[in-house]
């Protein structure tokens, strides 16, 4: 059984389509990279597949593990082990970073019936994984995100990664604002993590981050679909030739 | 309807004040005769000043700048009854529910009556004197006990500070009170344990008034905090009007934590005016929980040179909660500083109020004054008015103010989900985070563990409100309107 099974996916926006009928099967194990160009719906997949309530998916179905993902909530879908790294980390101010992401893991091994971490066992292994990151330890107790820069909040969303564990990692547009010294380490976390338990999907942009972190599959999103898919030296001919033709076309986007 | 502003001329709006006070005038009476072998001349003159000034005024109205957002109208035509000491009697395991853990000594006053069998007086710490007010006035008066409670420094201080002629319900309580704690911290004495002053509104089927006085006195270079709580027992209406003079000596560190946590049918007015001698550091913090109609007046004057205060607050209002802080805060010598922080978190229909004025006097050079007011509004129908208003007759002095008014931040809510954290932990989350700030201002001490979880299970029940099935959001929509009833 594939881990993720997405079928003639459509969804929408404030009433205008974004997906239209994309169809993607991940393994378990296996790194898939999405490449497109801006506004073909790179995002919208991500947001969908982690339950955000704002898109509205008007057809087709997604199977996680074998279970309807689509009618889970936010919570349900991580808890069933699907983790999104955003593009756009939230601030929060007011609640520690490790209280944070104790009180997530709690929350997932509540919800798969396991005891709860107390500070003492969680501690050692949250500040064994920043090293990891080459985050600084004075970190743990800031507030989520506030005041970070925007590599050390790429690089907390690696380490909420690598401590959630989960079996399906989505990371939306984790290389953009990186310099290369945070790509880097940003790709080692990653590929720390890469096991025959857990998929990737790996959105990007560029061509760069795949030198670090390469994919079993890249595809190309246009325009809501899938338009080519192949191995990780399809990423390459893109980077060199653009997305082609269809991507050329000048489309009907919202304003 | 208004007790003032009555163009009908000066006897029809006495005899409307006097109609309407009716039962405030029964009760002065009562006291009055009850105590006249027992006050001192001096209290009996107290008594009487406070009174007159009460009764010529009467409860202010929304025309009265200071009272602008609050409407008295439920109060003033509820026939609030004075309780009579021990016609209500409350058990031990009822106290106990409102221990504070690790709180040093207790006092606990029911319906404005010293309980002495709930009180916890044993082993009171080397420097610190507490007993009744009244118990001190009336072994004042026979000559005896000193040690356990001398009223030596009652006739010089009480009524000094708190401001009859300005604030009515300042004037009703110094007329009124019956009965409340009296503190003297001895000089250079740090006590390390909080006092704990528990005030109990227990009905007996009759709407009960209460007016709670509580004289501190911080001499020089003592340590202390102190914890007045406001508790229901039972869900009847009543009135607490209570006054706080604290007296901060030299280079004295007083912590002083108003929490307010009654049912929401109480009408609570506390006034807390503090006094800073030369380099005191005095923080005041409110928690207002509970209660249907609160004002909490803080008034903190900076009296001597290089005084520090910090008024810190968090109010959590839902259904139709009302709750008024006004601070006044006075910088009457140099070098002072003052810190105002005020968080508030209002759901369903209920209101808050934050009001804050700073008045630097003109010697008051080199002041640095800071105010803000920040709130979280959860539903549409929440409403915060906050006002800051800043009097600087000094010229070389830093003062600013800021509030701000948002939301829960759908996008936060979102990232927390997507982590495994359900939804209504997620919502309970965020608001304990924004009410942390006012918990982060306070000292680690057994006082700011116990606040600390009253506002943990207080911002429970707002976060599961959010989920609460029609059928009891309908119930809440029957309880009272304090703004409607006017």
């Amino acid at each position: 059984m594939a881990l993720l099974e997405i079928q003639d996916l459509h969804a929408s926006v404030e009433g205008h389509e974004i997906l239209k009928g994309l169809n993607l099967t991940l393994n378990a194990g296996e790194v898939h990279s999405i490449m497109g160009p801006n506004g073909s719906g790179k995002s919208t997949l991500a947001a969908v597949l982690a339950r955000r309530e704002t898109y509205e998916v008007t057809r087709g179905r997604v199977l996680f593990n074998g279970k309807d993902l689509l009618e889970m909530k936010p919570e349900d879908a991580a808890c069933e082990g699907v983790f999104l790294a955003f593009q756009y980390p939230v601030e929060i101010p007011g609640i520690g970073n490790a209280y944070f992401v104790r009180s997530a893991m709690n929350a997932i091994r509540k919800f798969h019936g396991q005891d709860e971490l107390d500070a003492m066992d969680f501690l050692p292994l949250y500040k064994e994984r920043m090293r990891i990151l080459e985050m600084d330890e004075k970190l743990v107790n800031r507030s989520v995100n506030e005041g970070f820069s925007g590599g050390e909040k790429k690089r907390n969303e690696i380490l909420q990664m690598a401590m959630l564990e989960p079996k399906l990692a989505i990371l939306d547009e984790t290389d953009s604002g990186l310099d290369i010294d945070a790509l880097r380490i940003v790709a080692k976390g990653v590929n720390a993590m890469r096991s025959p338990d857990r998929a990737f999907l790996v959105i990007t942009h560029y061509q760069r981050l795949l030198d670090y972190i390469t994919p079993d599959f890249v595809h190309v999103l246009v325009d809501g679909k899938i338009v080519r898919s192949g191995g990780p030296e399809l990423a390459l001919e893109l980077e060199d030739k653009g997305y082609g033709p269809e991507a050329d076309v000048p489309q009907a986007l919202p304003a | 309807m208004s007790t003032t502003a009555n163009n009908t001329g000066n006897e029809n709006a006495m005899a409307t004040t006097t109609e309407k006070l009716g039962t405030y005038l029964e009760a002065y009476s009562e006291l009055i005769a009850n105590r006249q072998e027992r006050d001192p001349v001096w209290l009996r003159q107290l008594r009487e000043d406070a009174w007159q000034r009460f009764y010529a005024k009467g409860f202010p109205t929304t025309h009265d700048e200071d009272w602008r957002f609050t409407n008295l109208a439920a109060l003033d035509r509820t026939p609030f009854q004075r309780a009579v000491k021990g016609s209500v009697t409350v058990s031990a395991e009822q106290i106990e529910k409102c221990r504070v853990p690790g709180a040093g000594c207790r006092l606990v006053f029911v319906n404005g009556h010293l309980a002495a069998n709930l009180s916890e007086l044993s082993n009171l710490p080397k420097g610190l004197e507490i007993c009744s007010l009244l118990g001190a006035i009336d072994c004042g008066m026979i000559g005896a006990a000193p040690e356990d409670c001398a009223s030596d420094g009652i006739e010089q201080n009480l009524g000094r500070y708190a401001n009859v002629r300005r604030d009515v319900f300042s004037a009703l309580n110094t007329a009124l009170w019956e009965d409340g704690a009296y503190l003297r911290i001895r000089r250079g004495a740090v006590i390390d344990q909080p006092v704990h002053l528990l005030y109990v509104s227990a009905g007996a089927g009759a709407e009960i008034m209460t007016h709670p006085r509580t004289l501190i006195l911080a001499e020089p270079t003592s340590h202390i905090s102190v914890i007045e709580d406001y508790v229901s027992i039972g869900d009847e209406a009543a009135f607490s009007n209570a006054v706080t003079e604290l007296v901060a000596g030299q280079d004295a560190v007083v912590s002083h934590f108003l929490v307010e946590r009654e049912n929401l049918a109480a009408f609570n007015v506390s006034t807390l005016r503090l006094e800073l001698a030369r380099g005191a550091n005095v923080s005041s913090h409110s928690i207002l929980l509970g209660g249907g109609l609160v004002r909490n007046n803080v008034h903190p004057v900076l009296a001597g040179e290089g005084a520090e205060c910090l008024i810190n607050g968090l109010f959590v209002g839902a259904g139709r909660q009302h709750l008024d802080n006004y601070m006044l805060v006075e910088h009457a010598q140099p070098q002072c500083s003052s810190r105002q922080f005020y968080n508030g978190i209002l759901d369903d229909r209920a209101r808050g109020v934050f009001h804050g004025r700073i008045v630097v006097h003109k010697d008051a050079q080199k002041t640095d004054a800071k105010q803000t007011n920040r709130n979280l509004l959860l539903s549409d129908d929440a409403r915060i008015d906050t006002k800051p208003q800043l009097e600087i007759y000094a010229d070389d002095v830093k003062c600013t103010h800021g509030a701000t008014i948002g939301q829960i931040e759908e996008e936060q809510l979102f990232y927390l989900r997507t982590r495994g954290i359900e939804e209504t932990s997620a919502r309970n989350l965020l608001l304990y985070a924004f009410a942390a700030e006012c918990l982060d201002r306070m000292n680690d001490s057994p006082a700011r563990e116990f606040v600390a979880s009253l506002i943990g299970d207080r911002l429970t029940d707002l976060a599961l409100n959010h989920q609460v099935a029609p059928s009891a959001a309908a119930v809440k929509e029957e309880t009272q309107s304090w703004e409607e009833v006017g």
